[in-house]
């Protein structure tokens, strides 16, 4: 019960399953702090919703409990829980005018007549719609009625937030300035919020912490740098940002470094880090933007041939595809300096790159 | 949606066929379409009448249409659209006499047109007091009278005024929705003289005392209006007694066995018979097979197929065994002297004047 | 310089057209070939729908075979002044002589005499009576009439006779609205014991509403049920839902009978089960209870087609949301998921409600006294007592109160929020 008062929502040992044969979600543990934006960031079908509706009272937990501010909550019904929730689709009542539906968690509540008014009006100009009260939902673009579904998730001033997928149906200039606004809500407003997204961009740039998902089970919960440079599987760094991928089996091990060989007979240096023994395999991952093109010779432990085989001119940056050995599609960015910009297709360079960048992962 | 919309779309398509449907009957001389009941009693008409008609006239085809209940509105209508389709059509006197005041059927010259007895008495006299109409030739006297439930009841009905016994025959009892009957029905069982009845209701009294002792009875009343139902609730055991025709009850004593008995008791006659209606096709034909259809043998034949009473005198005595159950038919007949001990025959003429306000009478009545 | 001073007067096409006349070519395009592509539908309609019922308003007040048998009579009539308590003088017996003779002849007196004994019971005898002698009366008039009938030296039989005359006739909308001439010709209410269209209009609008009710409440969670199934479990719901459209009229009618009668399986169970005894049987067919219920079985796919259409639209985030940002079940139903379903439950209400006022079958089959409706009698004038000007007054008065309703039912919810699927 103590670690429960630190954490304000904690998944404790949760399972679900919908059919009774598999399970959507499995053995999840999670703790999140009071004020705390985490996302969860997953590909479709991964269980993300089903987690979010096990929070917010819609699905109940096959196993394990739920915990909120310290209380277990997986007998309160949903609309005993006080949790704000931006739905994928937002959910907003057509039938209310943008007012009605902000006044409706505030009427449920018996507020106060004026005050709901005062409180409405607040929330609308907190998401820069005042003036639209009187609309109805259908008058209203997609990211306007976006940010209705937030200001009604958050009139009723909830400690909890949730939303799934809220930017989903935007286009992409709409929804970076979104994720701007919702982070500094978030900031302003010390909420807790829970985001679901299936887009690692966005996750990266709004969470205090990310909780990549597979297959029901979290891989890695982390804050968004770690997570990128320290990917603890190769799911995760598959997953997020770009990552050049050697199966192999390892050859030498010790505490800070291994060598490994891969198809093609080359070894490469790198550092263990979630590795079984001599002779298993795993999965190496090299972040493109750590690779050196013709590094000087000896500078780095990896140094191996590559042919180019396409440019992408990308403004600062270069993005260069490279065979090496029977791998076709090692990626190098290279930045847009004076002395790499002669590179040309069919040319045959060195790429090199540090033991401490390659990191050895499961197979 | 789709479906109310098809729905309504087939309730149109149906309502415009009623009206452009009748277009379509007979060319030839070959085939003369008879307009009845349906059911057992043109069955009756089919073997009594028109397969000896085809049989001596090989090039005659007659085709039965059930649209007798919807005769009169339908031949009004036919009549106003200056189409009429219908050659030969069977009615109940009293819609023949409806029919025959608008003049939309003819009048027919009985002598002429029909054959006389075998003893050579002209129609006109075999037919006699039978003839309501200039318009109608009678062909069967069928009655409404009462059938009981034998195991439902303490004591047999005897008399009409058991019907109004509520001490002496509990229970439900159907009858008619419809006027015509059942006050005079009333009246006799309230004691008035059968001979009277009609002068009695001719007056605001008698018809207030024929509603009041309606009333007695009316709710333990079960009201029918096809004539199907009485035999059905008889079986059912939803009343111990109900008026219907008699043909009906005969089938559901005689062929379906029930354990039903009747009570002729002041039966009500009525008759039903052929109608001709002005302007319809196959005229000359129509007066053959009328001739044919209607002469003493024919009439006594059919009631061997339904236990219906022939309307020709002369036929009474040809009346021989019913034509499947091997029944002698004349004790059925409620025309048999055992059953006919008290008859009413309807006042035609003084029902049609009362017959549209004592109905609304009546429903009013029904309505409180 | 011209050419754009002239652009600026009168916007052209690029072939020099004023730009309006050529859209307004356009549009006249589109609108012949809307036309024509309605037409069909148009003529149909017209035909089978607005015909009859210019007819139906027509003959609620048509009186035309008066004037037109009694040609003579009828002018004359309508001349005499009946305030002196005093019989018509002898030139229109001399004028009814002739009418009753030519009438005769023609076969259409008697048709005035059925048309009279509307107004007063004994006109159809009276004229038949009168139309055999006719030919042989001899003048003076008044008396060879009077000898033939003595009703025809009753002031009132005249009387009758020459509020009749005219080409029009509001006599059918009196009866159907149970009021009665009196007998100095003013309108009264008929007595108690005669009045039954008022009493059966009333019944048939409170029958009506009830099955709309029972329909909706029916039809509400079972649409709900299927909206939230499968596709597969849904449509073998609504296969269950329209079975009664697909069994024969005779076979439904015998089962409600097998069912609800009483010595039926209801009645049975009941008894059974002794929630009744055996001689309490319930009565529930041959009267009201019976209509109700077997039209609230036929009935039932009109509701439930328009509402599972509109549920099936219905999110069910709605539902969670509401109860996310804190509404009870209950609340959430009632402020959420009833309002958007509102569309839903006008447009069957509406089809159920009016199919039900015009439903006559159903009624007469199962309703017995107290369950038949006006529509009922209007069949009955239609096609027994032929008295097609009461029926088409009856008509007349049920299609006004229909819109009536409707007019209502558009000021309360709003016709344009009806969705029927
Ligand atoms: N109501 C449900 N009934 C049955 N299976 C479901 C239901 N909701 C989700 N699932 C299944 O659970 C898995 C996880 O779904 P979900 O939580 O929606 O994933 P995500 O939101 O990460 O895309 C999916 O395989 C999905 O098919
Ligand atoms: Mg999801």
């Amino acid at each position: 019960m103590t670690e429960s008062d630190t954490a304000f929502v904690r998944f404790s040992e949760v399972q679900k399953s919908y059919d009774g044969e598999t399970l959507v979600v499995k053995n999840l543990n999670l703790d999140i702090s009071r004020g705390e934006f985490v996302t969860m960031l997953g590909p479709s079908g991964s269980g993300k919703t089903t987690c979010l509706m096990m929070l917010a009272g819609f699905e109940t937990a096959t196993h394990g409990e739920i915990y909120l501010d310290g209380q277990g909550i997986n007998k309160v019904a949903p609309h005993r829980r006080n949790i704000g929730m931006v739905f994928q689709n937002y959910a907003l009542f057509p039938h209310m005018t943008v007012s009605e539906n902000l006044a409706f968690p505030l009427e449920v509540r018996k507020q106060p007549k004026n005050e709901i008014r005062e409180r409405v009006d607040r929330a609308l100009d907190m998401v820069r719609l005042g003036g639209f009260g009187n609309r109805r939902p259908a008058q209203l673009s997609g990211g306007q009625q976006q940010r209705v579904a937030l200001a009604r998730a958050l009139v009723f001033e909830p400690k909890l937030v949730l939303l799934d997928e809220p930017l989903g149906a935007l286009d992409k200039n709409l929804r970076e300035e979104m994720q701007y606004e919702l982070k500094s809500i978030h900031d302003s407003l010390g909420l807790t919020m829970v985001f679901v997204t299936h887009d690692q961009q966005e996750a990266l740039t709004m969470s205090d912490r990310i909780a990549v998902f597979d297959d029901g089970v979290i891989q890695q919960i982390d804050s968004p740098s770690t997570l990128y440079e320290e990917p603890r599987n190769a799911f995760v760094a598959y997953f997020i940002g770009e990552n050049n991928r050697f199966v192999g089996t390892i050859k030498e091990l010790s505490d800070n470094e291994c060598s490994v060989e891969v198809d093609g007979g080359y070894i490469i240096k790198a550092k263990p880090v979630n590795v079984g023994n001599v002779g298993d395999k795993t999965t190496l991952s090299l972040r493109p933007e750590r690779v050196s093109i013709n590094p000087e010779a000896g500078s780095m432990p990896n140094m191996l041939d590559a042919k180019v085989l396409q440019l992408i001119y990308l403004g600062d940056h270069i993005r260069t595809r490279v065979a090496v050995g029977q791998n076709e599609d090692f990626v190098v960015k290279i930045p847009n300096s004076q002395e790499h910009s002669q590179l040309s297709k069919g040319q045959t360079v060195k790429v090199g790159w540090s033991s401490d960048d390659c990191r050895a992962l499961d197979a | 949606m789709n479906v109310s919309l098809k729905q309504s779309a087939l309730a149109l398509a149906a309502v415009a066929a009623i009206g452009i449907g009748s277009i379509s009957v007979a060319n030839a001389e070959e085939t003369l379409v008879v307009v009845s009941w349906g059911g057992a009693y043109t069955d009756s008409q089919q073997k009594a009448y028109h397969e000896p008609y085809m049989a001596m006239h090989p090039d005659v085809k007659i085709v039965n249409d059930d649209s007798s209940a919807e005769a009169v509105a339908k031949l009004r209508a036919m009549s106003e659209s200056g189409n009429v389709s219908w050659a030969l059509v069977d009615a109940v006197a009293s819609d023949a006499i409806r029919l025959c005041d608008e003049g939309l059927i003819e009048e027919i010259d009985f002598d002429k047109v029909l054959a006389p007895a075998p003893d050579g008495t002209p129609a006109s006299q075999d037919f006699g007091n039978l003839i309501v109409s200039p318009c109608f030739i009678p062909q069967i006297v069928y009655s409404t009278t009462f059938g009981y439930r034998t195991d439902l009841v303490k004591e047999p009905p005897t008399t009409i005024a058991d019907v109004f016994d509520l001490e002496k025959i509990p229970g439900k009892r159907s009858l008619e929705k419809r006027p015509i009957g059942n006050l005079e029905w009333a009246l006799i069982a309230d004691g008035v003289d059968p001979e009277k009845v009609y002068d009695v209701l001719d007056t605001e009294e008698g018809v207030d005392r024929a509603f009041a002792k309606l009333d007695t009875i009316k709710d333990q009343v079960v009201w029918w209006e096809a004539g199907a139902q009485t035999p059905q609730l008889l079986a059912d055991g939803e009343v111990v007694m109900g008026s219907t025709y008699n043909g009906r009850l005969f089938s559901v004593i005689e062929e379906e066995k029930q354990p039903v008995a009747m009570m002729w008791d002041w039966q009500v006659f009525d008759l039903d018979g052929w109608v001709v209606p002005v302007g319809g096709p196959n005229h000359d034909l129509v007066m053959d097979y009328l001739k044919f259809a209607t002469d003493t043998q024919r009439l006594a034949d059919q009631a061997k197929f339904i236990s219906y009473g022939p309307a020709r005198k002369s036929s009474a005595p040809l009346v021989g065994k019913h034509a499947s159950l091997g029944i002698e038919m004349g004790p059925h007949m409620p025309t048999a002297p055992e059953n006919a001990k008290h008859t009413l025959l309807f006042n035609y003429e003084w029902w049609a004047d009362r017959r549209d306000d004592l109905t609304e009478r009546f429903n009013a009545w029904l309505a409180q | 310089m011209t050419t754009e001073a002239a652009t600026q007067q009168v916007m052209t096409t690029a072939d020099g057209t004023p730009l309006k006349v050529s859209l307004a070519k356009a549009q006249r395009r589109l609108k012949i070939r809307a036309l024509l592509l309605v037409a069909p539908l148009l003529l149909f309609i017209l035909i089978t729908f607005f015909v009859p019922v210019f007819d139906m308003l027509f003959r609620s007040v048509e009186n035309q075979i008066v004037p037109e048998v009694l040609e003579n009579t009828a002018p004359l009539l309508l001349k005499w002044d009946d305030r002196d308590g005093e019989l018509p003088p002898e030139e229109v017996f001399a004028a009814a002589k002739e009418d009753f003779v030519k009438g005769a002849k023609a076969k259409t007196i008697l048709r005035v005499g059925s048309r009279m004994n509307y107004e007063q019971s004994g006109f159809s005898s009276l004229f038949r009576k009168t139309a055999r002698r006719a030919k042989n009366f001899e003048s003076p008039y008044k008396e060879a009439f009077i000898k033939a009938d003595r009703k025809w030296g009753d002031l009132d039989t005249w009387r009758i006779l020459k509020r009749e005359s005219g080409a029009f006739t509001i006599s059918y909308y009196l009866a159907a609205m149970d009021l009665s001439y009196g007998p100095s010709g003013d309108i009264t209410m008929k007595p108690k014991g005669e009045a039954i269209y008022l009493t059966l209009f009333w019944r048939t609008l409170k029958l009506s509403f009830l099955i709309t009710i029972l329909c909706l409440a029916l039809a509400y969670p079972i649409s709900y049920l299927m909206s939230t199934l499968p596709l597969k479990t849904s449509n073998l719901l609504m296969i269950l839902v329209l079975l009664p459209f697909w069994t024969s009229l005779l076979v439904r009618t015998t089962a409600w009978i097998a069912l609800l009668q009483q010595e039926g399986v209801i009645n049975d169970l009941l008894v059974y089960f002794g929630l009744i005894t055996d001689d309490n049987r319930l009565a529930m067919i041959h009267n009201a209870t019976g209509t109700v219920v077997a039209m609230t079985h036929i009935l039932l796919p009109f509701m439930v087609l328009p509402l599972f259409s509109v549920m099936k639209t219905i999110p069910p985030t709605y539902m969670r949301a509401a109860k996310n940002l804190g509404a009870t079940p209950t609340v959430a139903f009632i402020r959420v998921y009833f309002p958007n379903t509102v569309s839903g439950i006008g447009a069957g209400g509406i089809l159920v409600f009016i199919i039900s006022i015009g439903y006559y079958i159903t009624p007469a089959l199962v309703g017995g006294v107290d369950g038949t409706l006006i529509s009922n009698f209007i069949a009955y004038h239609m096609s027994t007592s032929l008295n097609w000007g009461l029926a088409a007054a009856l008509g007349v008065l049920l299609l006004g109160i229909v819109l009536v309703l409707y007019y209502f039912y558009d000021k309360i919810v709003g016709v344009d929020n009806m969705k029927f699927g």
